[in-house]
Parts: structure tokens; C-alpha cells; sequence
């Protein structure tokens, strides 16, 4: 089961690497947004998936990372990767003082008080906070970035870069699962009570987690606004927290391969409907609602732990 | 003084629009523990019906202003409550059993096809709704005059209200709904008919919703297919802020986040008028994280 799971995402990895030679710009550049999608799926299903804290605001942390680095680039002309870091440490500063006082809610009042932060970075942007963001028109004119002194400028160029970020978080973030922390963020979100019984200081994890997201949300949002050398808060509205959401729960909640699929069908497959034009997202609501009743758990939702039992080492 | 006012009677008003969409929020969350993300959605088809049913059938022209609107809002808050119950139906009773989090996708499913549904029916520009149905009159109160519109717009919406507290406090239905929403299992024990409970709570929160959205067309003049996101968010943070669940407590919710937004675009900056709900909400929860009016709940082991 396991080898042949591996097998397949193998194929699918190499087809997906080989794509930029058959496929033509236009779908190139929809890779590159299914790959942004997939990283930012990956960080907020850390805290959805996870942790079980119900986030509908992650496009806050996301505008955060895109606005750290669009400003420092334009005013400073620092080189856009360098400030990835950066964007990282915005963003997740930004989350640890927002959730620090909200983070014990409740699952439904987190859930708007997200939906509120969203909000009001939105609006905060368009309003040309600190007169440095542009208001509603953004900024531009974010110089592209540079790996060894190539510059990325076509989208086939920005496909390696996106998917190497990519493959990069899946290791991290496959790794932090099968750690003592990934562990404990389960078990919090299984029983929440029996978890601070047995130990394990939720309103910490729970935290550290938030931040952590957040963090990597705030570093996408620095390879979009490399990307699209523009950004405007319109990009950071409250869909785009839903749309991230969704991917989530539909893939399989809690799974990277099934966060994945979501960010193909979600980013995707509208893509592939453009023909149908207005009916699309109807269609696209109800085959939401057709899912949750008849697959809840996602199309692909995580493989139940397995831990080798070694009895020899177990008896000493 | 008469700026204060003003602002002050505006925002009961509109305070009084967001109790009644709020309501509908408290009463599902009440009861299923589900947000319903699509109730915003049924309040903006609330406001297309009431449109379509004006200038299509001509309902003022035979039986006068007063009792057309009256008949108007009747007949969209039956539509609108049907449509309601369907929604139960389809999008959440299948759901009953599952994990909350695919309930939440529901909603957020169902919220876009009938977004969706209202701009494939309706198109996607504003609508305008016939300005000559009630008379544009002031009210002088204190020497301040005040539009009627903003008065029968108060006033109904603390009608409707009432009428729900009553029937959710002095009726056997309405004692039925508090006590599945108190405990389910024990409700249905007792001989409770739960599910008609949550068809009686979806027949009831849409149709308030769709009077909302009804009211609101009257009141602006305009209306669109997204304007049920933007309510629907301050209906929900209204219902939050007194504690969800809790019926007065949405209807005070409702009226406080007017009043405060109000006076917040009047004096403060209106620019940030839609972020200042939002600041309120998160500076209310920080210090009592379960609404004003929420009762305090001990986690059980």
C-alpha cells in the first residue's frame, strides 16, 4: 500500500517536472498558482488540519509577507529573495501579537475573530496604512528575483523556483509531523482536555503553531509579489482565505498529498471550466456541499500513523 | 447635537437590520452548533424576491402603499423561509452526524451557489428598487427630523423581534427549540421532535433574514448580489459579540454594532467604517470570550 502510494507520486512528480516542455505559458502560469495555493494549503493546514483551529483569516499573514517584501524592494531595492526571512518574521510577529490574546477561543469565535483580522489588514491596506501601502492601487514595480545571477522572468523560469519551494515545505512540514510536535498538535486537536492532562501545554502549541503558518504564509506571499511584480490588496480578500480553506478540507484534512490534489482542483480546475463562464462556480458550490455528504473526510485523507515496533529494544 | 442624532437613529436602524440577520445565525448556532455561512445569501435573495414581487405583480398599485409593502414583506419572508428549509434539507441535514468542519464547508458551499445562483438569475449590476412606494417624509422629534423610513424600519424590525422573543419564550414550539438547543439528546428523551425543531428554526431565521434583506432594498434604494457577504459578516460578528446562541443577546449584538459603526464612520474616519465592527468584536472578545450576554460555559471532562 505504502510503496505503491509512493510509486505513483513519484510518476506524478517527474510528469509535473517535465510539464513546462509540453504545456504553453498560459498553463505554465496556472502551475505557478496551483504551487503558491499548495504552499499556502501546506502552512494554514498546520493549523487547520492539525491543530483543528478553525482559521478563516490566513490571507492576512499571506498580505503581510507580500507587503514586508513589496515595500522593502521598492523603497530600499534590497534583492526580493533576501527579504524572505524577512517576510517570515513580519508575518509571524504579526500573527504571535494578533493571537496571542484570542488564541484560547473557542472554535467558532476564533473562527470570525480571523475572519475579522482578515478584514482589517484588508481594509487597513486600502486605507494606505502608515502611507506606505499604496492604498487601492498597491504597489509596483517589485524588481524580479535572482538565483546565482539568473533572473526569473518567464513563467517556466518561476515554475522551478515555485515547485522547489514546494517540494522543499513537503519535506519540512513531513517531518514536523512525524515529530514529537506534530504529535502533540494532534493529540490537541483529538481532545483538547485530555491533551493538557496528560501534559502538553495547549495554549503553547497552539500558538507556536499559528505563528508558524503564519510565517510560511508571509514568505509565499514574498514569491507572489516577485511573481507579479504588482499586488493590490484585492489579492488578499476574504475568498482568497476561503478558497485556501477549501482546498484543504476537500483534498483530506491533515494530509499533504490531499492538500495537493486540493490546490489542483481548487486553483486548477476553474481554470480548466473558464469555457462555462458564470455557471462554473456555481457548479463549483455544489460540488462543495456534494462532497462534504458523500466524502467528508477529503479525497485523500491521512494514512493512520505507523510505528515500527522494535520489541528488542523495547524489553531493555 | 443634531449630527449626533442623526448618526444615532441611522445606526439603530441599520442596528435593527443586523439583529434581524443576526438572529437567524444565533437560532441554527443554537440549536446545530453549524454556522450557517449562506444565511447572508438568503437575505440578499430576500431583497431580489421582494424586487421581482414589486415590479413584477404590481402589488402597491391594487391595494395601496401601506398594505402592499405589508403583503410584500409576508410573502417574501414565506419565500424566503421555504427556500430556508430546502437549504436544510440539502446542504445540512445529511451532515448531522459528520465532524463540524465539513458542516462549515457545506455552508461555505451552499453561500456560493446561491450567490451564484442570484447573479445567473439577476445579473451581476445593481438593481434599483422603485423609490415612490413609501413617502419620503421627515418626523420631527426633539426638533430633529428624522425620516419616516428610518423609523418604520426601527420599529418593524423591534416588532419582529419581540414577536420572536415572545414565541421563543411563552409558546410550546418555542420552548421545544430552547431545549434542543440547551441539550438534543436529552430534548429528544423527553419527546422533543428534534428535527421538526431544526425545520422550525430554518422556516423562522431565514425568513427575519429575508425581511432584512427587504428592508435594506427599501432603505438604500440599491441592491446587489455580493451585498450578502459584507451583512452577513457584520450579522455574524453582531451575533458573536452577544454571545451566539443567545437570542436577546443577538438582538442587543445587532443594535450595539449599528450604533457603534455609526458613530465610528461619523466621527472617527469613514473609510475604516467596516474594520471598526471588527476592532470592536476582537477588543470584546479578548476580555470575554464568549460574547456580553454568553453564559459561561465549564469545559466538561
Amino acid at each position: 500500500m505504502m510503496k505503491s502510494r509512493m510509486i505513483i507520486y513519484i510518476v506524478l512528480s517527474v510528469i509535473l517536472l517535465c510539464s513546462p516542455l509540453f504545456l504553453d505559458t498560459y498553463w505554465v502560469d496556472v502551475l505557478n498558482s496551483v504551487g503558491l495555493y499548495a504552499i499556502l494549503g501546506l502552512s494554514l493546514n498546520l493549523i487547520v488540519g492539525h491543530t483543528g483551529l478553525f482559521n478563516l483569516g490566513h490571507a492576512a499573514f499571506y498580505a503581510v509577507g507580500a507587503y514586508t517584501a513589496a515595500i522593502l524592494n521598492t523603497r530600499f531595492h534590497i534583492p526580493i529573495l533576501w527579504l524572505i526571512p524577512v517576510c517570515g518574521l513580519s508575518a509571524g510577529l504579526f500573527a504571535a501579537i494578533i493571537a496571542r490574546p484570542i488564541i484560547h477561543l473557542r472554535g467558532d469565535y476564533l473562527c470570525i475573530v480571523t475572519i475579522g483580522v482578515g478584514e482589517i489588514v484588508r481594509i487597513a491596506l486600502i486605507n494606505d496604512i502608515f502611507g506606505i501601502t499604496g492604498g487601492a492601487n498597491g504597489i509596483f514595480g517589485i524588481s524580479r528575483p535572482s538565483v546565482f545571477g539568473l533572473i526569473i522572468r518567464k513563467p517556466e523560469q518561476f515554475f522551478y523556483l515555485i515547485w522547489f519551494l514546494v517540494a522543499l515545505t513537503v519535506f519540512l512540514f513531513d517531518q514536523l509531523e512525524k515529530s514529537r510536535f506534530g504529535r502533540a498538535l494532534n493529540y490537541l486537536r483529538d481532545d483538547d482536555v485530555a491533551a493538557e492532562g496528560s501534559g502538553i501545554d495547549t495554549s503553547h502549541y497552539k500558538l507556536a503553531v499559528f505563528v508558524l503558518g503564519a510565517a510560511w504564509a508571509g514568505m509565499t506571499g514574498n514569491i507572489f509579489a516577485a511573481k507579479m511584480t504588482i499586488i493590490a490588496p484585492e489579492s488578499f480578500s476574504f475568498w482568497e482565505s476561503v478558497v485556501m480553506f477549501t482546498l484543504i478540507i476537500l483534498g483530506g484534512s491533515g494530509s499533504i498529498p490531499g492538500v495537493i490534489l486540493g490546490a489542483f482542483l481548487l486553483v486548477g480546475l476553474p481554470e480548466a471550466f473558464r469555457g462555462f463562464a458564470n455557471a462554473r462556480m456555481l457548479v463549483f458550490g455544489a460540488a462543495m456541499v456534494g462532497m462534504m455528504i458523500f466524502r467528508n473526510q477529503g479525497i485523500l485523507p491521512p494514512l493512520p500513523r505507523t510505528f515500527s515496533i522494535s520489541l528488542q529494544s523495547d524489553i531493555q | 447635537m443634531e449630527e449626533f442624532f442623526q448618526q444615532f437613529t441611522n445606526g439603530l436602524a441599520v442596528g435593527g437590520i443586523y439583529a434581524l440577520i443576526a438572529l437567524g445565525y444565533t437560532m441554527v448556532y443554537g440549536v446545530l452548533k453549524l454556522i450557517n455561512f449562506a444565511h447572508g445569501d438568503l437575505f440578499t435573495i430576500g431583497a431580489y424576491l421582494g424586487l421581482s414581487i414589486l415590479s413584477s405583480i404590481g402589488l402597491t398599485e391594487h391595494v395601496g402603499n401601506i398594505t402592499g409593502v405589508l403583503l410584500l414583506a409576508v410573502m417574501v419572508m414565506a419565500l424566503v423561509g421555504i427556500i430556508g428549509v430546502v437549504l436544510d434539507r440539502a446542504a445540512y441535514r445529511p451532515l448531522r452526524e459528520s465532524p463540524r468542519l465539513s458542516a462549515v464547508v457545506s455552508a461555505l458551499g451552499a453561500s456560493i451557489f446561491l450567490q451564484n445562483t442570484v447573479m445567473l438569475i439577476y445579473g451581476a449590476r445593481f438593481q434599483v428598487y422603485p423609490q415612490d412606494i413609501l413617502p419620503k417624509v421627515a418626523i420631527h422629534i426633539f426638533g430633529v427630523s428624522v425620516p419616516l423610513m428610518r423609523i418604520l424600519i426601527l420599529m418593524t424590525s423591534i416588532i419582529l423581534m419581540l414577536a420572536l422573543y415572545f414565541f421563543i419564550q411563552k409558546t410550546r414550539i418555542g420552548t421545544a427549540i430552547r431545549a434542543a438547543a440547551i441539550d438534543q439528546g436529552a430534548a429528544r428523551l423527553m419527546g422533543i421532535d428534534v428535527d421538526k425543531v431544526i425545520m422550525i428554526v430554518f422556516l423562522i431565521g431565514p425568513s427575519l433574514g429575508g425581511a432584512a434583506g427587504l428592508m435594506v432594498g427599501l432603505y438604500y434604494g440599491q441592491i446587489n448580489f455580493t451585498m450578502g457577504w459584507v451583512y452577513g459578516l457584520k450579522a455574524f460578528t453582531a451575533a458573536i459579540l452577544g454571545g451566539i446562541g443567545n437570542i436577546p443577546g443577538a438582538m442587543m449584538g445587532g443594535i450595539l454594532l449599528g450604533v457603534i459603526e455609526a458613530m465610528g464612520a461619523a466621527y472617527l474616519s469613514i473609510a475604516w467604517k467596516d474594520a471598526i465592527a471588527f476592532c470592536v468584536l476582537i477588543l470584546i472578545l479578548m476580555f470575554r470570550p464568549t460574547g456580553l450576554f454568553g453564559e459561561r460555559v465549564a469545559e466538561k471532562i
